[in-house]
């Protein structure tokens, strides 16, 4: 198998809708494309466009009404929702807006949660958060608690808790959506690092051109449908 | 890492926490109080014996019977042995220090009552000493008395100074049974009203009568009253159970009363503390969604939600039990008038801890399914 050259993500044919009452409404229309291993994909569209919507689908954390998406050869359409759980926690890392840390859980903690899932001892458990940590150049702030940490330094525990499984693909929902230009900068920095020195595969959502610019490719969502890139 | 969790939310909102914590001790500590009360009124109604009879004057019991009925009583079928005695109602030092204080024909009446524990030499003592008299081991420890002392009542229904000399000091074989009481002679006080009194002398407050067999009691009650028919003093005889029941169907309604309000009082923190859950819940939602994605699974996060309620109730659960001992003490030696004693039974601990758990698992129940089942992506959109 040529694992090289396939890509990571196959979407085809996508659709999702919303029940608002019981009015239908159309959030995503006829899906297309494919992100392949390594790449660093920025997501932009208007307020609305359905970009989240995508993303969750993505991840795995909402369903879809039509469609199929690929992620490492799996298709996750097909999976029950205890599955779905069992699958994000091996292949998924989430960057969310605001960080959504456990606000009574240290930094070490936090980043420890996902491992809670897996078979790790807890020596082995400390090697890794202590990497991820590094990576994220916050070793020295692991036994704070996020009130006592930046907006940038909770979105770098945040990236370290989403990384520390090795998982596949990362997705991150305007990561820097609640930061200043600076940290923004420093959060960016650290996604493109991520991707240059691991390898790692990141879909962004986001609104700001500034973040575009450090992805490889940016594809543009309008009203459910994805433009030509 | 849940249990961490669990504690630390647990004390997130410390104020919420105290005051909810507080809220289930304090309706733990009123359930308690109340369930021990009724349990001790239930209990007294329950010990009172079923082979023991009391008779007295049927008109009042402040009017004697004569002593000549005596043996008449005796001669009833069924009774097995009976005694006598008056009322005395004795002040000591002055009307603070009152305690039930009566003259008793002394042999038979510590016959029949076994329950009143007496060492075979203070009992001895006690007999051969015509102005002895023997005090529950809770009176004389109040006053310091030891065996040899003079005591000195001042009568108010037998008026003048009545002096006692300390034979025994008796315990009770239940904790229900009386020992704030004083017993003497009552040949004593007979020959002594004899000289001072003599029309009130021979004459008795009440017979008490040990019948063969509970099932008896009734049918020899009967006998005893048709018996002093038409004559001078007639009588009323009960048993020692049915005069505690007929006092006690009085009070029985505001037993019930009771329960039902010490069950209200659980409800309604039920309710309060449901309220609190709920609220606290919905505030963490989004980390609840955010655990979810992750890959923790609906038992993962009903365990912390569930956790936390349960930690706080029980937390107030095991304080509100800590505060029924003390309380109870207060109790006890505050108002030893009225609650002999009152201590809390192992089985209203139980139940306490019990209904803290009930406490915590309906609270908990609505916010940890709401928690379970939510979808990650409504969760995350709360804030998001
Ligand atoms: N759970 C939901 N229920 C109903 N409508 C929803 C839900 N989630 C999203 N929508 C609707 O779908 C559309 C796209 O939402 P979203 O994907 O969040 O857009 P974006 O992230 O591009 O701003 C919006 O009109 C939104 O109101
Ligand atoms: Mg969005």
């Amino acid at each position: 198998m040529d694992v090289q050259k396939s890509p990571i993500v196959e979407i085809d044919n996508l659709s999702k809708s919303y029940w608002r009452g019981s009015q239908i409404i159309p959030v995503l229309e006829g899906i297309s494309f494919a992100i392949s291993e390594g790449e660093f994909l920025a997501l932009m569209g208007p307020s609305g466009s359905g970009k989240s919507t995508l993303l969750n689908l993505i991840a795995g954390i909402d369903t879809a009404d039509n469609g199929t998406i690929r992620v490492g050869g799996v298709d996750i359409t097909s999976l029950s929702e205890a599955e779905l759980a069992g699958w994000r926690s091996a292949n998924v890392g989430f960057i969310f807006q605001f960080y959504n840390l456990m606000p009574v859980l240290t930094a070490f903690e936090n980043v420890e949660l996902p491992l809670l899932l897996t078979s790790l001892s807890r020596s082995e458990r400390r090697k890794h958060v202590e990497l991820a940590l590094g990576v994220v150049n916050l070793t020295d702030r692991m036994d704070h608690y996020p009130s006592q940490l930046s907006g940038g330094q909770q979105q770098r525990v945040a990236i370290a808790r989403a990384i520390v499984s090795d998982p596949a693909i990362l997705v991150a929902d305007e990561p820097t959506g609640d930061l200043d230009r600076v940290s923004a900068e420093d959060i960016l920095t650290l996604m493109e690092r991520l991707v240059r020195e691991f390898g790692t595969t990141i879909i962004m959502v986001t609104h700001d051109p500034r973040a575009a610019d450090k992805a490889h490719c940016v594809r543009h969502l309008e009203k459910g449908v994805l433009l030509a890139s | 890492m849940i249990l961490k969790l669990i504690i630390r939310n647990a004390f997130r909102h410390r104020l919420r926490t105290i005051l909810t914590v507080a809220g289930v001790a304090i309706a733990i500590l009123a359930f308690g109080m109340l369930r021990t009360l009724v349990g001790l009124w239930y209990l007294g109604v329950e010990r009172s014996s079923a082979t023991r009879l009391v008779t007295r004057n049927a008109i009042s019991l402040i009017f004697p019977l004569p002593l000549s009925y005596k043996e008449r009583i005796r001669r009833i079928p069924g009774v097995k042995s009976v005694s006598y005695g008056n009322w005395f109602g004795g002040i000591y030092i002055d009307e603070k220090h009152f305690f039930a204080s009566e003259a008793m024909e002394a042999r038979s009446f510590l016959e029949l009552y076994p329950e009143f524990l007496l060492p075979p030499e203070q009992k001895e003592a006690f007999i051969r000493d015509r102005k002895g008299c023997i005090a529950g081991k809770k009176l004389a420890e109040m006053y310091g008395w030891k065996p040899g002392d003079l005591i000195t009542l001042r009568g108010t229904i037998f008026p003048g100074q009545w002096e006692f000399v300390l034979r025994g000091v008796y315990r009770g074989a239940e904790r229900s049974t009386e020992e704030r009481a004083l017993f003497f002679h009552w040949d004593y006080l007979n020959e002594t009203l004899k000289k001072s009194s003599p029309r009130r002398a021979d004459q008795v407050g009440f017979y008490m009568i040990n019948v063969a067999k509970p099932e008896v009691a009734a049918d020899v009650a009967q006998a005893v009253d048709r018996t002093f028919k038409n004559s001078l003093a007639e009588t009323l005889t009960e048993t020692e159970k049915a005069f505690q029941l007929g006092f006690a169907s009085m009070t029985e309604a505001i037993m019930i009363a009771i329960q039902i309000v010490s069950y209200v009082v659980i409800v309604i923190i039920m309710v309060v503390a449901a309220n609190t859950m709920a609220m606290t819940a919905r505030e963490r939602i989004a980390e609840y969604a955010t655990l979810k994605t992750l890959g923790f699974g609906a038992v993962h996060i009903g365990a912390i939600i569930f956790g936390e309620s349960m930690v706080i109730s029980l937390l107030g659960g095991v304080l509100g039990v800590l505060l029924t001992f003390p309380a109870a003490h207060w109790i006890e030696s505050e108002l030893a008038q009225f609650f002999p004693y009152f201590s809390v039974s192992l089985s209203t601990v139980g139940l306490d801890l019990l209904i803290a758990c009930c406490v915590g698992a309906v609270a908990g129940l609505f916010p940890t399914w709401r928690g379970a089942t939510i979808r990650i992506a409504d969760g995350l959109r709360r804030i998001g």
